[in-house]
């Protein structure tokens, strides 16, 4: 998918995140989203005085609000700013992104706030997801987010015991990089000895997709500020640059093109974004992967269709654990999606914490080896993607 | 920001009460095909459509992500795919900064509405208000309007026949426009005895619910010839969101609009809107409101709504020959259907409504109730 040259350079100044949670009934949606905004002020160390552009998103039907983005001024602090509202579903949080990064770079706007948010305990996550097939032809096989597991499609390609194990692997280290950062929803602090253990006595949801296996429900919210390049340079000391981003959709049920490749969404996203930026080795260029990984099954599988990998690969990089902190290519060091997953803030999540780990500023889970190139992704509605890289310099 | 951006097809379908013979995917399968035909835009990935604006809503649609319901019809399987989730005027903005940013060069630009599937009134608009302290008073778009319209009446000098008069000529601009939605032809005696829907609004001061789609194709002024001899450009576009409880805010100090509309007049180096606009097209959601947002885009002096009609300020300034969100257009849509007059009227093609020697037209929307939110779209032969 070919674009032009970027009008002008955008680059990450402020990211605040609120403590992910099953419950944050201590405050209501717009007071959750004013603790994303007001962290991100902070970082950036600027007023709402200097915000023209406010950009909000999250899926309506999970709390029942229509068009939230009106009672929410209340926390956003959009009052009497240019403000839009941009929706797709799981993607929606790294739609954001894009969307912003997009009315920055067009020269209509210097500095954008982007806010993602979900409270999903106000909610029935599963309903509103099942709610979202056709009412007509979808709605009674939909199983919320169970749809599409990839769990058999690997068991088949790679053996029962290999695949299983991979997965379960992939699960504790996402564990154990959850339990680095502290706004983690979910850390149960497991280790490899309880591979076997879970794998046989984890609750079954969907064939071999278990309990353990499966992203949570939270309420949480995320805000990034991003400026045009002039600007970024003077608000912040190391602004996080976008290089480029790409969004691939794909129609809900049963494909009829006569092209149809049957190329997955992420594969296809990944090597255009790639192509059209010279990445000839996404595996030795990325120092970092911030992934969208609804479930430790898509994990696994899914490095293999954005790294454009072949055969075995993926999987040997989880069995080396050259996906943990400190191997080769970490994945989600701030535990990713399994961790916590507010759905409308995810995928803004996956991009603040890219631009964290390229900042040095991820903490605990801050990976030891210095981070120039980061990639994040957002997943949602039917296999959809979302996918961006990030930049250290503006040197590309 | 040197260059311009330009809209180069449209096509829409009838605004009609309720399309029960045709799911919302046909309804827009209709004004895509056609865009394509008209155009001969393809999906290429190099040179054609590669990401597509939606405008719809879950609520409206009872479809979460409602946007997943239309990929296919949009042509968006393996491409670029983004729904603004608000008064569709507002994705016109949000084309200009895809293209604008070097992200995209051209866009297709899609929105429907199927309003009559669901309880538009009572239930869709009260799920606006926050589950605490407004919803369950049973706020909605409606009864909030009308405290903002006894207000605006008392202030600006608007008297019930003022109102009768707004809706009589809606229906009367309708009935020239093909594409309106087709109502009864009333008398001002016959607004002004209709039932009280909610004090000072009467049923026919409200627009009635309405199912519509539309498609536009937007490109980048080097493209603009390969699809288009008549561009119609976008050269002004701004919002603004206003506050959310109504006793936070100045219910007819028109804030949101205002500011909207000065951010579109700079852009589009506006400097006196009622000399340099040709053409204006208001969302009108309710008749009170037609006048309180020429006062807001600089029409009509603040205040003197009521003699701005008196003086014949609708007709003078060509104001909703549409007929108008009053008429009949979904909630979700009433700005790019003003969009969509303005643009048809800047291409010669709007019939009997036609102005001449039209150059320059004003498209405005709102989203929430009381004007919570504004977008002014400015557009130009």
């Amino acid at each position: 998918m070919v674009h032009r040259k970027k009008n002008r350079n955008v680059g990450i100044v402020g990211i605040g995140q609120t403590q992910f949670s099953s419950h944050r009934e201590d405050v209501n949606q717009p007071e959750m989203i004013q603790e994303a905004v007001r962290l991100a002020l902070k970082d950036a160390a600027i007023s709402m005085a200097e915000v023209d552009c406010v950009v909000h998103g999250n899926m309506e039907l999970f709390e029942m609000i229509h068009q939230p983005d009106l009672w929410h001024v209340l926390g956003t602090g959009a009052y009497g700013k240019n403000s839009f509202r941009i929706t797709t579903g799981g993607t929606t949080g790294a739609t954001l992104a894009a969307a912003a990064d997009n009315l920055v770079a067009s020269g209509m706007y210097d500095v954008a706030l982007v806010i993602g948010f979900e409270k999903l305990q106000e909610g029935h996550t599963t309903g509103g997801i099942t709610n979202m097939a056709d009412p007509l032809w979808g709605r009674n096989l939909q199983t919320g987010a169970l749809t599409g597991s990839t769990a058999a499609t690997m068991i088949k390609e790679f053996g029962e015991e290999r695949a299983k194990r991979a997965a379960m692997m992939m699960r504790i280290i996402l564990d154990k990089h959850a339990g680095l950062n502290p706004n983690s929803h979910r850390a149960f602090g497991l280790d490899f000895d309880q591979i076997e253990d879970l794998i046989e006595n984890s609750p079954k949801l969907v064939g071999e997709l278990r309990l353990i296996h499966m992203c949570s429900q939270s309420d949480g919210a995320c805000a990034l500020i991003l400026a045009a390049e002039e600007k970024a340079k003077k608000i912040s000391k190391n602004p996080v640059w976008i290089r480029d981003h790409i969004t691939v959709h794909r129609e809900e049920t049963i494909h009829f093109r006569e092209d149809e490749s049957g190329e997955m969404t992420h594969h296809f996203a990944a090597r255009h974004l790639f192509e059209r930026n010279g990445i000839a080795n996404p595996l030795e260029y990325f120092d970092v992967f911030e992934m969208y990984d609804p479930s430790a099954w898509w994990a696994v599988d899914w490095l293999r269709e954005f790294f454009l990998l072949e055969g075995d690969e993926h999987l040997q990089l989880v069995e080396n654990k050259e996906v943990m902190i400190g191997g080769k290519i970490p994945i989600n060091p701030s535990g990713g999606v399994i961790a916590a997953n507010p759905i409308g803030a995810t995928g803004l999540v996956r991009v603040a914490e890219a631009a964290l780990q390229i900042r040095g500023d991820a903490g605990g889970h801050q990976i030891p080896k210095p981070v120039r190139h980061a990639l994040a992704s957002g997943f949602g509605g039917t296999i959809w993607t979302v996918l961006f890289m990030l930049e250290k310099e503006l040197d590309w | 920001m040197g260059r311009r951006i330009a809209v180069c097809a449209l096509a829409q379908i009838k605004n009609e009460p309720d399309i029960w013979y045709e799911r919302f995917q046909g309804m827009l399968w209709e004004c895509v095909e056609a865009i394509l035909q008209q155009t001969g835009v393809t999906f290429d990935l190099k040179k054609g459509i590669r990401n597509v604006i939606t405008c719809s809503d879950d609520v409206f649609d009872a479809r979460t992500i409602s946007d997943s319901a239309i990929t296919d019809v949009v042509g968006a399987h393996y491409r670029g795919e983004e729904k603004i989730a608000q008064d569709g005027s507002n994705a016109l903005g949000y084309a200009l900064a895809c293209i604008f940013s070097g992200q995209d060069d051209v866009i297709l630009l899609t929105g429907h509405c199927k309003e009559s599937q669901s309880e538009s009134r009572r239930m869709c608009t009260n799920l606006a208000y926050d589950p605490f302290y407004c919803r369950p008073l049973g706020l909605d778009f409606v009864n909030a309007n009308a405290f903002q319209a006894r207000e605006y009446m008392v202030k600006s000098g608007i008297a019930e026949e003022h109102l009768a008069r707004i809706v009589v000529r809606s229906r009367r601009n309708a009935a020239k426009n093909p594409y309106a939605r087709q109502n009864h032809m009333i008398t001002e005696a016959e607004v002004m005895k209709s039932p009280m829907l909610a004090d000072p609004i009467r049923e026919l001061h409200y627009y009635p619910v309405t199912d519509w789609a539309v498609g536009m194709l937007l490109c980048s002024e080097e493209r603009v010839s390969e699809f288009t001899d008549k561009p119609v450009w976008i050269t002004g576009f701004g919002n603004c969101m206003d506050t959310y409880f109504l006793g936070d805010k100045d219910l007819t100090g028109n804030i949101a609009l205002e500011r909207a509309a000065e951010r579109a007049y700079r852009m589009a180096g506006i400097k006196d809107p009622q000399r340099e606009l040709d053409l204006v097209e208001l969302n009108d959601a309710v008749a009170y409101q037609l006048p309180l947002w020429a006062e807001g885009i600089g029409l009509a002096a603040k205040g003197k709504g009521g003699k701005w009609i008196d003086e014949g300020g609708m007709e003078k300034h060509h104001v909703n020959l549409s007929g108008g969100m009053l008429n009949g257009n979904p909630i979700m849509l009433g700005g790019l259907a003003r969009a969509t007059e303005a643009i048809l009227q800047l291409r010669g093609e709007a019939g009997e409504r036609q102005v001449a020697g039209i150059h320059k037209a004003l498209a405005h929307g709102t989203t929430g109730a009381a004007g919570q939110h504004h977008a002014v779209v400015i557009l130009e032969k």
